[in-house]
């Protein structure tokens, strides 16, 4: 018989972000009622707790290019960046965001998945390039805009890794999933499940950049709303 | 050689640097929290050792010392953004002096990157390999880790930055982030206590209870959105996978409906990718990066990016029952 007390973390995860708690704090809470309700005695779930936050250190590699990124950002990068994409003409800001995607899809299918991240290319270049763009087509952006607009170049990247990963080189998901059907009797070479992950690839890669084009027009009919009320008021 | 580790000790000096500045400024809670994670980075395969020779203390306190990130994520403040205007003379000298230079020790990771994961196999130094290949999926991350080295000693030269100063402008965007940085890691270890208290085998076995077995469409819809919702609690497609595989995916698509083990497998991993696209628990993707952007609102990436996680929750439905039973 499956207990089904230990869901009792699921809901606290819920319960907590609805209620806007700090999410550390809400994870650990979570953690705790879930191991003390699957009956994990105390000393067990601190070794358990202890063991999987050193066991996931390489998480914390995102803080590596961070050094270098606030020393260039100390030495104006990001002020260079705005100036150099600017001196692109023609250049708008779905034309920048979709051009990254299909280079960051592109890169993660040969398996180049660190290349490119949100501390090493969405904070210092991505994202003021972006808004450097979009203020050049629509003039000066509020806060709401900005941060859409960046938060945008934040889900291009997301996307791009996502639904790029696995097509040409087997990487992390496809050999979880190679290693699950070899123990279940299963036998499959990497190559045979990762080209299934073309199809999607193509399918994100179309269904982003249609957002991100719909994004720019909907921002150009705004400022242009915002620009003629302006002349005629 | 370079290992894995010595990527870990540069990340423990750089926090425990933090939490020094932090102190002095007397920002106890971010001081504490940024020593919390230097200790794992620093102490972590001294940890490990210590727990297979039987010795489980040093790993116990480590999940104290998780329960109090908790406590200390709740009080630390966020640091309010410095003033940009203040040193806006001195970047537009130092862009004026090097201006497209200025790329080059950004650009400099990725290639690097490269370069050092296709050159692994041949790179030697004092007779031994210069990058550990014992663990394959660990090359390209001491690749990344040695590359982002590199690129800050290039770009400490280029700008002429004494080298304290990195401290000082690391610590500047580790503080942004704030608590958002510990997430990931934390709920790593919420993931590892789901595990083991069973979540996903009950989720599993409550979907199983109601699923209408016999219609093949049903039990495709339920292991794909079963995928979709389980990756969004647990924050992780990886930890999602194996609790639906084995629940639905095997004895009913696979051996019941006939389904196409690679098919499905592949496309059931990306549609549980959607499921990441939608949650706070995969902090690294969502959360993280609204810090390091200084948005308003911690949540704002997700706001943008549901709806594409929709409409591709949909597309990998249709490939699936277009190809799964093809």
């Amino acid at each position: 018989m499956i207990s089904y007390w230990p869901l009792i973390g699921v809901a606290v995860v819920i319960a907590g972000f609805a209620i806007r708690l700090n999410p550390v704090l809400v994870v650990v809470v979570a953690g705790l009622t879930s191991g003390l309700s699957a009956g994990i005695a105390p000393g067990d779930l601190l070794a358990l707790l202890g063991k999987a936050f050193v066991d996931s250190r390489t998480l914390m590699l995102i803080a590596m290019p961070l050094p270098v990124v606030g020393v260039l950002e100390r030495a104006g990068l990001r002020e260079h960046a705005t100036a150099w994409i600017l001196g692109f003409a023609r250049l708008t800001l779905a034309r920048l965001l979709i051009a990254y995607l299909a280079l960051r899809q592109l890169l993660s299918m040969f398996g180049l998945i660190h290349v490119a991240g949100h501390a090493q290319t969405v904070r210092p270049l991505l994202a003021p390039m972006s808004e450097a763009t979009a203020t050049r087509m629509l003039g000066p952006l509020d806060d709401e805009t900005r941060d859409r607009v960046r938060a945008l170049a934040a889900a291009t990247d997301n996307v791009g890794v996502f639904f790029g990963e696995d097509v040409f080189v087997a990487f992390g998901a496809v050999l979880l999933i190679q290693r699950f059907y070899d123990a279940k009797g299963i036998h499959l070479s990497p190559t045979e499940i990762a080209w299934w992950a073309l199809p999607t690839a193509i399918a994100a890669f179309v269904i982003h950049a249609a957002r991100i084009a719909v994004f720019q027009l909907r921002l150009e009919r705004r400022f242009a709303r915002a620009r003629r009320e302006r002349t005629d008021g | 050689m370079l290992k894995l580790v010595h990527v870990f000790y540069v990340l423990g000096a750089l926090f425990a640097g933090a939490a020094i500045l932090n102190l002095r400024d007397r920002r106890w809670a971010l001081a504490g929290v940024w020593t919390l994670i230097a200790v794992p980075m620093l102490l972590g395969d001294a940890m490990l050792a210590a727990a297979q020779a039987g010795t489980r203390w040093p790993l116990q306190a480590m999940g104290l010392g998780v329960i109090a990130l908790g406590v200390l994520a709740q009080l630390a403040r966020a640091r309010p953004p410095d003033d940009d205007r203040a040193r806006a003379a001195a970047r537009q000298a130092t862009v004026a002096r090097l201006g497209n230079r200025l790329f080059i020790p950004a650009l400099a990771i990725p290639l690097l990157t490269f370069a050092l994961v296709k050159g692994a196999p041949y790179l030697r130094l004092g007779g031994s390999a210069l990058i550990d290949l014992a663990v394959p999926t660990q090359i390209a991350l001491i690749a990344f880790g040695t590359a982002c080295l590199v690129a800050l000693i290039v770009a400490l030269r280029l700008t002429r930055t004494p080298p304290f100063h990195a401290l000082g402008e690391s610590r500047r965007l580790i503080d942004t982030i704030g608590w958002a940085l510990i997430l990931p890691m934390t709920l790593a270890a919420l993931g590892s206590v789901f595990d083991k208290a069973g979540v996903g085998a009950a989720i599993a076995d409550l979907v199983s209870a109601v699923i209408p077995t016999d219609s093949r469409f049903a039990c495709l819809l339920v292991y794909a959105l079963g995928l979709v919702v389980l990756t969004a609690i647990l924050g992780n497609a990886f930890a999602a996978f194996p609790i639906l595989m084995s629940g639905i995916g095997l004895p009913l698509l696979i051996a019941r409906h006939g389904a196409h083990p690679a098919a499905l497998g592949a496309l059931g991993m990306l549609t549980g990718y959607c499921g990441t696209l939608l949650t706070p628990m995969a902090a690294n993707f969502n959360i993280v990066p609204s810090r390091l952007l200084e948005l308003r609102d911690p949540y704002a990436v997700i706001r943008v990016q549901w709806p594409t996680a929709l409409v591709m929750i949909a597309a990998n439905i249709a490939l699936l029952s277009l190809f799964a039973f093809g």
